[in-house]
């Protein structure tokens, strides 16, 4: 019941918020929140560390903004569209890597997530270097003005809401009973017959859709799409959140979203905007030296300690 | 005549680089024993365990089930089939509780494994049986305890749990006993005995008092090879057998082996009777 009113909570909060915090910047916050929720899905609930995420997060984008550019269909179906790519590239690079294990997974969806931002480098329709800019937000459901940053805003906070939902709902399956059998204890999960791949092959599957879905509402928000969320300093950067925030822990990566974003936006356009790197660099340290579970496992903890 | 083996291989062999473990094995395990794989530390048992699984894939041979051809099945096909397998540590979901642990194994064949996006509460309606399945082996007060917590003879007796969830015709125990303390040994083997009736159990033990106490039947491996096989009388009294645990001089250790031995005879005279 603490949950529950914990959840109830926040969601106030997040109503509320846009009227004294600016709307975009809280929703690029939501949108990272997303991305790291779905990457946690697999490092948390599988166990496996993918340092290729930024591709789907990338194609998501690409791809949404390209429809909202070319084609004239309402964002939410070109949202639904570029979710969509990112799933089905993300069923096909999950075929390809998940039968690795540890640093070769990682370094499988390295490569692989490197193929595609050289691929989006040279084709045409993404705009190279420049990127894809000045993306028309269009009308939700062909009624409801996007350009808007207080609309866009709440139909941003209504898709990262789906998105949690669906992770925590994935988590509290029949099948996140079985990947939790799977990250406890592989073998033995086997030797109960079940196909271990297979069920780590539809987890990928659900995250890089999920990531997808982060990065085509990120397009929205922006405007733009661009080599940076394909880059794979964005993989390295989605881990972070989800190491400072908790790993495993379902709220988690959005307050490592949070605090890495908000650092950013703050950190950037002020005298230490050359040292940001060599900041979050520093965080990543402590966080990996002292807070092992992050700031929501740390807090957990505590709380267990002292109320449980 | 042809007597009823659930599970036999034909001229297994298992090579690592420039080292065979398990040399050109014949084994018919008959159903409805208990039947015992020893020999010394090397002698390829686990090796033996992890090829019927397909843990490992064998260099050449053949392995039957039910007399049918299992040896290009995958591991978890091989679960399915009805052999199921416990690992020599313990074998359990540390952080998942003693019920769920049992009801993981229960939920494959309610065929909604998938379902992401169903509540697992549709789970719940196993709970009986689990809660069944863990009373057989004693664990049901400990039911929503975290399986970590657990001591480790009750751990191994979740696996046991576990393992008969799935109903397996032939069950595979890789030292079911193996780092337990006097008491627990006992109640591991008193378990084994109580869960083989109309299934049939292939173990591999280094205890040999719980082997002479369970075992219809005893394969003795050697360097990855049979040395021999029979009953209890019959292997403890072989002296290859003796020579390969012990080397030559070793004759406190025959003599444990000889008056355990005696007592077995005793024992089976007296079931008998």
């Amino acid at each position: 019941m603490k949950i529950n009113k914990f959840y109830v909570v926040m969601l106030l909060l997040a109503l509320v918020a846009p009227f004294f915090l600016y709307p975009v910047f809280l929703a690029k916050l939501l949108c990272f929140a997303l991305f790291a929720c779905a990457f946690n899905l697999m490092l948390g609930y599988v166990g496996l560390l993918s340092f290729g995420h930024a591709a789907f997060l990338g194609t998501g984008g690409y791809i949404t903004g390209w429809l909202m550019m070319n084609s004239g269909i309402t964002p939410e179906l070109a949202i639904l569209l570029g979710t969509v790519v990112s799933g089905a590239l993300g069923a096909l690079y999950g075929k390809l890597s998940v039968k690795r294990e540890g640093i070769y997974f990682a370094m499988v969806t390295l490569a692989l997530s490197q193929l595609v931002f050289f691929i989006y480098l040279q084709a045409p329709f993404t705009g190279g270097e420049d990127g894809m800019q000045g993306v028309p937000r269009g009308h939700l459901l062909g009624l409801i003005d996007l350009s808007d940053n207080m609309n866009m805003y709440y139909f941003v906070l209504a898709i990262f809401l789906f998105g949690f939902w669906l992770i925590h709902r994935t988590i509290h399956s029949p099948f996140g009973q079985v990947l939790k059998a799977i990250r406890e204890n592989e073998p033995r999960a086997t030797s109960l017959g079940y196909n271990v791949n297979d069920y780590k092959w539809v987890a990928f599957t659900i995250s890089a859709a999920l990531a997808g879905l982060a990065g085509s509402t990120k397009t929205l928000v922006f405007q733009l799409a661009s080599l940076t969320d394909v880059h794979w300093h964005m993989s390295g950067e989605v881990v972070l959140m989800t190491l400072v925030g908790g790993v495993g822990t379902i709220f988690g990566p959005v307050v490592g979203a949070g605090v890495i974003v908000t650092m950013q936006n703050y950190l950037s356009g002020g005298e230490l905007g050359n040292y940001i790197h060599i900041i979050m660099g520093f965080i990543f340290v402590v966080c990996v030296l002292a807070f092992r579970s992050g700031i929501v496992g740390e807090f957990q903890k505590v709380w267990k300690r002292n109320f449980g | 005549m042809s007597a009823d083996y659930v599970l036999e291989t034909r001229n297994l062999v298992k090579a690592f680089k420039g080292f065979t473990a398990v040399d050109d094995v014949n084994l018919q395990v008959t159903r409805g024993h208990i039947h015992a794989l020893i020999g010394p530390n090397g002698a390829g048992k686990t090796t033996v365990f992890n090829l019927l699984t397909k843990f490992l894939t064998p260099t050449s041979g053949q392995i039957l089930f039910n007399g049918s051809d299992i040896t290009s099945m995958k591991p978890a096909a091989i679960a399915r089939a009805g052999v199921v397998r416990s690992f020599q540590i313990s074998a359990v979901f540390p952080h998942l509780s003693v019920l769920e642990n049992v009801r993981i194994a229960l939920q494959r064949k309610e065929g909604n494994s998938f379902h992401f996006w169903r509540s697992q509460k549709v789970l719940d309606k196993l709970n009986d049986r689990a809660v069944e399945l863990l009373d057989s082996v004693g664990l049901a007060e400990f039911a929503d305890a975290q399986t970590v917590d657990l001591s480790y003879g009750r751990k191994r007796a979740l696996e046991i749990a576990t393992t008969l969830a799935l109903e397996p015709e032939l069950m595979l125990l890789d030292e079911p006993t193996q780092g337990m303390g006097h008491e627990d040994v006992g109640l591991v083997a008193d378990l084994i005995k109580k869960v083989s009736k109309g299934r049939t159990i292939l173990m591999v033990e280094h205890n040999l008092h719980v082997v002479s106490k369970l075992a219809d039947r005893i394969t003795v491996l050697q360097r990855g090879a049979i040395l021999t096989e029979g009953d209890y009388a019959t292997v403890s009294s072989d002296p290859r057998v003796r020579e390969a645990y012990m080397g030559t001089a070793a004759s406190e250790e025959q003599d444990r082996i000889n008056e355990e031995a005696a007592a077995a005879t005793a024992r089976k005279e007296e079931v008998e009777a």
